[in-house]
């Protein structure tokens, strides 16, 4: 399952997480391979104001560039986008950013379900995303239309999440999700390079 | 919100259906955000097709009404990113209040928030007599609530820690009176303002002004329709004036963006 899923082409990663996720990305980043050939987005719920915070964290752990999320910024390969708190994140037809300061969805800003699905419209089968820990049921709706343009699930194994409800309300709607422990994600996503 | 895809085309049938029979221009909006209000309110309203959506808001003025209202983003905060209002209070506001008159617009004001928030500062520099707050949105409804200076009052405790970390020392209370869900806000600050429709897309510039206050509105344009805002901001500046946009907006990518120079890290800009 592993090795077909990874298979196919990826043009972009999605990865969303909230309670409990950044245990799992600080564990990812580090072992990411510098050359990817597509670009990862990076959606957790955090405090607004906080912005650098998850940023500094980050740079010092990978050699893929990290970017706190700028609008109209375009998504180049190799490069990490974070979504600044209290914006949500869209993703135009010209592979840019777009940031929206519209009303809340699933009580949170950045939502993780706003991005899955405006990234599922624009790239549709090339897409990955995955989904982390989490103690509330955003990025759930979003993953079902990831699912429906034919991109790939990735869910963190509810079992060995910290915050086991995200990921296990996802693993209940999506069927095809691929269950992945942490330590095993750096892996799969370094086996997407196309 | 999330709702079954509408495909692009579809959009920009509706949208030329909008400026040409309302005569309002959202083909330049970012392409993503536009799609996703239009998305979400197609849902909300349960249309049985698009094409029944589209009827609606061509024929149906009621309707449209709301359209205008759903559309746009109407979300926003008193004293919103404290650092901010910190940085008007103590860098921008002093140096205006050395003209003897000062003239300020609010452009995108929305439910006003923002018009308040700067007429609470203005009367605590003592400069609130001899100012005057133009508040301008694209929407005649949101700028009917902005006049009436009401807003709910659970959000009040988040506005109150916003002001208190922007600096504020006052009661924050003691600028509003609590009338059952609403907080009414004190007309001595809503008398220095002049409410009007006024689209960045189409309208010209109407004045001259020392301060320029646009937050939050330019991260729905493409980046042409950002530029021709700008150029719309210049026309309506003196020189010396100032411009603030919202904390993810730049002036950099724009041409003239040499004549004016940062003040601090905040996203204000002095015209040289």
């Amino acid at each position: 399952m592993a090795q077909t899923i990874a298979d196919k082409k990826c043009s972009a990663l999605v990865i969303g997480g909230s309670a409990g996720s950044l245990d799992v990305l600080l564990e990812i980043f580090p072992d990411l391979k510098s050359n990817l050939s597509f670009p990862i987005i990076l959606v957790t719920h955090r405090k607004s104001g906080n912005d650098s915070l998850l940023t500094d964290l980050l740079k010092s752990r990978t050699h893929l560039i990290v970017n706190e999320a700028e609008e109209k910024q375009p998504i180049l390969r190799g490069n990490v986008y974070i979504t600044p708190g209290d914006y949500h994140l869209l993703i135009e037809e010209e592979i840019t950013i777009s940031l929206d300061y519209s009303e809340k969805v699933n009580y949170s800003r950045p939502s993780i379900d706003v991005t899955f699905q405006s990234a599922a419209e624009v790239f549709k089968d090339e897409l990955v995303c995955i989904l982390l820990s989490g103690s509330n049921a955003d990025g759930v709706e979003g993953l079902k239309i990831v699912e429906k343009w034919g991109g790939r699930v990735i869910i963190q194994n509810p079992d060995t999440a910290i915050m086991p409800y995200m990921p296990q309300q996802a693993l209940n709607e999506i069927k095809t999700a691929l269950v992945l422990n942490s330590f095993e994600m750096a892996a799969f996503i370094n086996k997407l390079n196309n | 919100m999330i709702s079954e895809a509408i495909d692009n085309e579809q959009i920009d049938a509706l949208l030329s259906d909008v400026l040409e029979v309302h005569g309002y221009d959202f083909l330049e909006y970012s392409h993503a955000s536009i799609k996703r209000r239009i998305t979400r309110l197609y849902t909300l309203d349960n249309f049985v097709s698009f094409a029944e959506f589209r009827y609606a808001v061509k024929s149906d003025k009621q309707y449209f009404k709301r359209f205008l209202e759903e559309i746009t983003v109407n979300v926003t905060e008193m004293f919103r990113d404290p650092g901010f209002y910190r940085s008007l209070r103590h860098d921008v506001l002093p140096v205006l209040g050395t003209y003897p008159f000062i003239r300020i617009w609010v452009a995108g004001c929305s439910t006003g928030e923002e018009a308040y928030s700067l007429a609470i500062l203005l009367k605590e520099l003592n400069l609130l007599q001899k100012s005057l707050i133009y508040a301008t949105d694209i929407n005649p409804s949101v700028l009917e609530k902005a006049k009436k200076g009401m807003f709910p009052l659970n959000y009040l405790k988040g506005y109150s820690e916003n002001y208190v970390a922007s600096d504020g020392t006052k009661d924050f209370s003691s600028y509003y009176t609590a009338n059952y869900s609403l907080a009414k806000f004190d007309e001595s600050l809503s008398s220095k303002m002049i409410f009007s429709t006024h689209n960045l897309v189409s309208d010209h510039s109407f004045n001259e002004f020392q301060f320029i206050l646009c937050r939050n509105v330019l991260i729905y344009f493409d980046k042409e329709l950002q530029h021709k805002v700008f150029q719309l901001f210049d026309n309506s500046l003196e020189k010396l004036g100032y411009l603030a946009l919202g904390s993810k907006e730049s002036l950099d990518f724009w041409p003239k963006a040499k004549e004016y120079k940062r003040v601090k890290l905040e996203k204000i800009w002095r015209k040289l």
